[in-house]
């Protein structure tokens, strides 16, 4: 498999008024094309952050981040956050155009490929609708579509769940993993909840506490088709633990 | 609206909710009426001085006779003209400074503290440096409405820029937008509720302003009536002229009120 992102010994200290915050220290993994890998550790200790520097929103203070993708940084990395941080003036439609229209890129190829994405993922009716007229779970495709429209590499998601309740989290999990997976899209996943982590990932990568770096790694390819299915495999509860134990 | 398909709770529930709303608005005029009659009565009475408290009938005659006399659309044309131009340029200001001071964090912290003298200072203070500086008819008085609306209104709007989702921000920086962008996709969509509010203030504060200004210097206008009534102890015309002012006052609320409706669904 190829590789599409490399941290290499990644830093970061946040300076502020008061004092200084270091918030990544030595933190290094890869991610290849293709791959699902989650992001765990304990709340605070580093994972937006880490997000926030591959995405390139805030440069990081030391070591380096490399891309072998053959776009520009911008372009290739689509950034989901928590909640679907949809803009209740516009309509769906106009939401998931969003970026194109930011990057000056909205063209009718652009603008039918959003359509039959809608399409695809059941959502076409509601293109005029206003985000609050759909449910959560809605919502949030929504969201993901719109981090798709302009086709990038690698998806960024930041606890995009944990806004959810429980019932519907479960679906909107297994609806995300099945958009991603059909679009053939690197991702990485930042969560708090282990068992979404197992159940999505090819690989996981536990993080220390501030400052974080890799604690351990684990490579679950659980054989389940669904992040639901997996959930009951014996295998599941096995990791599970392991994990469990290796963040407290 | 399908109106079999509400329950019979539903029923009675909107029926008393209907009920309370009519009981609400008779109260509501039957109050006015109260005061008024029990005003005139007294006045009719000799009871109080109507010299002194003017009454409803002398009020209704006067407003009359500047009507038919062509003088009260000529009054209220004057103060409406200065209190809508006030305001108009108070708001276009005030927006636009709370762009420049929601765009230069710099800027933002240099001009802080004179903001703040400025939000506090009593304008009417300034009466005499304006009369100097724009000599003592309209002019003074659309600088003096400006001057008391203008401030809250950046105030307000720079509140309400400030309050943008910061990870709405985030999200539109990493689509890889500019300052420009983000300023017209997301703060100034975001922030048209605040936008109401501060009209709502503002039309407030501007009459404040051209009132005050026309105490201070005018030969026109419903301010004016009101200080010339009072200088030659005619508290009818004062009245009138007071009543006229809360009548246009309503009117141009409600405008604003129209407007947000319209906009904010
Ligand atoms: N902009 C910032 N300035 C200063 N400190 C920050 C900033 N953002 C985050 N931090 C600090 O860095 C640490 C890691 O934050 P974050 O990456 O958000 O953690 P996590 O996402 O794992 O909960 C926290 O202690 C937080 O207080
Ligand atoms: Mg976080």
């Amino acid at each position: 498999m190829k590789k599409i992102l490399e941290l290499k010994n990644v830093g970061l200290t946040y300076q502020t008024p008061k004092d200084e915050i270091n918030a990544v220290s030595g933190l290094s993994f890869s991610v290849n094309e293709g791959e699902f890998v989650s992001i765990i550790g304990p709340s605070g200790c580093g994972k937006t952050t880490v997000l926030s520097m591959i995405a390139g929103l805030i440069p990081a203070t030391g070591g380096k981040i490399e891309f072998l993708a053959k776009k520009e940084r911008k372009d290739c990395i689509g950034y989901m956050l928590q909640k679907d941080q949809l803009f209740p003036w516009r309509t769906i439609e106009k939401n998931i155009l969003l970026p194109l229209e930011i990057k000056k890129s909205l063209t009718k190829e652009r603008k039918e490929y959003a359509n039959s994405l809608l399409k695809k993922y059941g959502l076409y009716e509601f293109k005029d609708n206003y985000p609050s007229e759909l449910s959560g779970g809605m919502r949030q495709r929504v969201a993901l579509i719109r981090t798709l429209v302009f086709s990038p590499d690698i998806l960024l998601l930041d606890e995009p769940f944990s806004a959810i309740d429980y019932q519907t989290r479960l679906s909107v999990c297994n609806d995300v993993y099945s958009i991603i997976k059909a679009e053939h899209k690197t991702a990485i996943l930042v969560t708090h909840d282990i068992s979404e982590a197992i159940s999505m990932s090819d690989k996981i990568v536990v993080l220390t506490k501030r400052p974080a770096k890799v604690k351990s790694e684990f490579f679950p390819g659980l054989s389940g088709e669904t992040p639901l299915k997996r959930r009951e495999l014996p295998e599941f509860s096995l990791l599970f633990e392991k994990i469990w134990k290796e963040l407290n | 609206m399908k109106h079999e398909s509400f329950s019979v709770n539903r029923i009675e529930y909107l029926k008393k909710r209907r009920k309370n709303t009519v009981t609400v608005h008779v109260l509501r005029i039957g109050l006015l009426l109260l005061a008024l009659s029990l005003w005139e009565l007294l006045a009719q009475f000799n009871v109080i001085d109507s010299f002194i408290t003017s009454s409803p009938s002398k009020i209704a005659v006067t407003v009359y006779k500047l009507f038919a006399e062509d003088s009260l659309a000529y009054h209220m044309g004057v103060t409406l003209y200065e209190t809508m131009l006030g305001f108009l340029i108070a708001v276009a200001l005030g927006y636009a400074v709370a762009i420049m001071l929601w765009w230069s964090d710099t800027l933002k912290r240099v001009l802080e503290p004179y903001i703040v003298v400025l939000n506090s200072l009593p304008k009417i203070a300034l009466g005499p440096i304006i009369i100097i500086w724009c000599g003592s008819g309209t002019k003074a008085i659309i600088f003096m409405t400006v001057l008391v609306s203008v401030v809250v209104a950046t105030i307000t709007m720079l509140g309400g820029f400030l309050a943008t989702d910061k990870n709405k921000v985030l999200l539109l920086r990493s689509m890889g937008a500019t300052k420009v962008q983000i300023m017209t996709k997301l703060v100034v969509p975001s922030s048209v509720p605040t936008f109401i509010s501060m009209l709502k203030i503002s039309i407030g504060m501007a009459w404040i302003g051209s009132i005050m200004g026309e105490y201070l210097v005018s030969r026109a206008g419903l301010g004016y009536l009101i200080v010339y009534g009072g200088q030659v102890f005619k508290l009818d015309l004062v009245m009138a002229a007071t009543v006229i002012l809360c009548v246009l006052a309503s009117l141009l609320y409600g405008a604003v009120a129209l407007l947000e409706r319209k906009i904010v669904k």
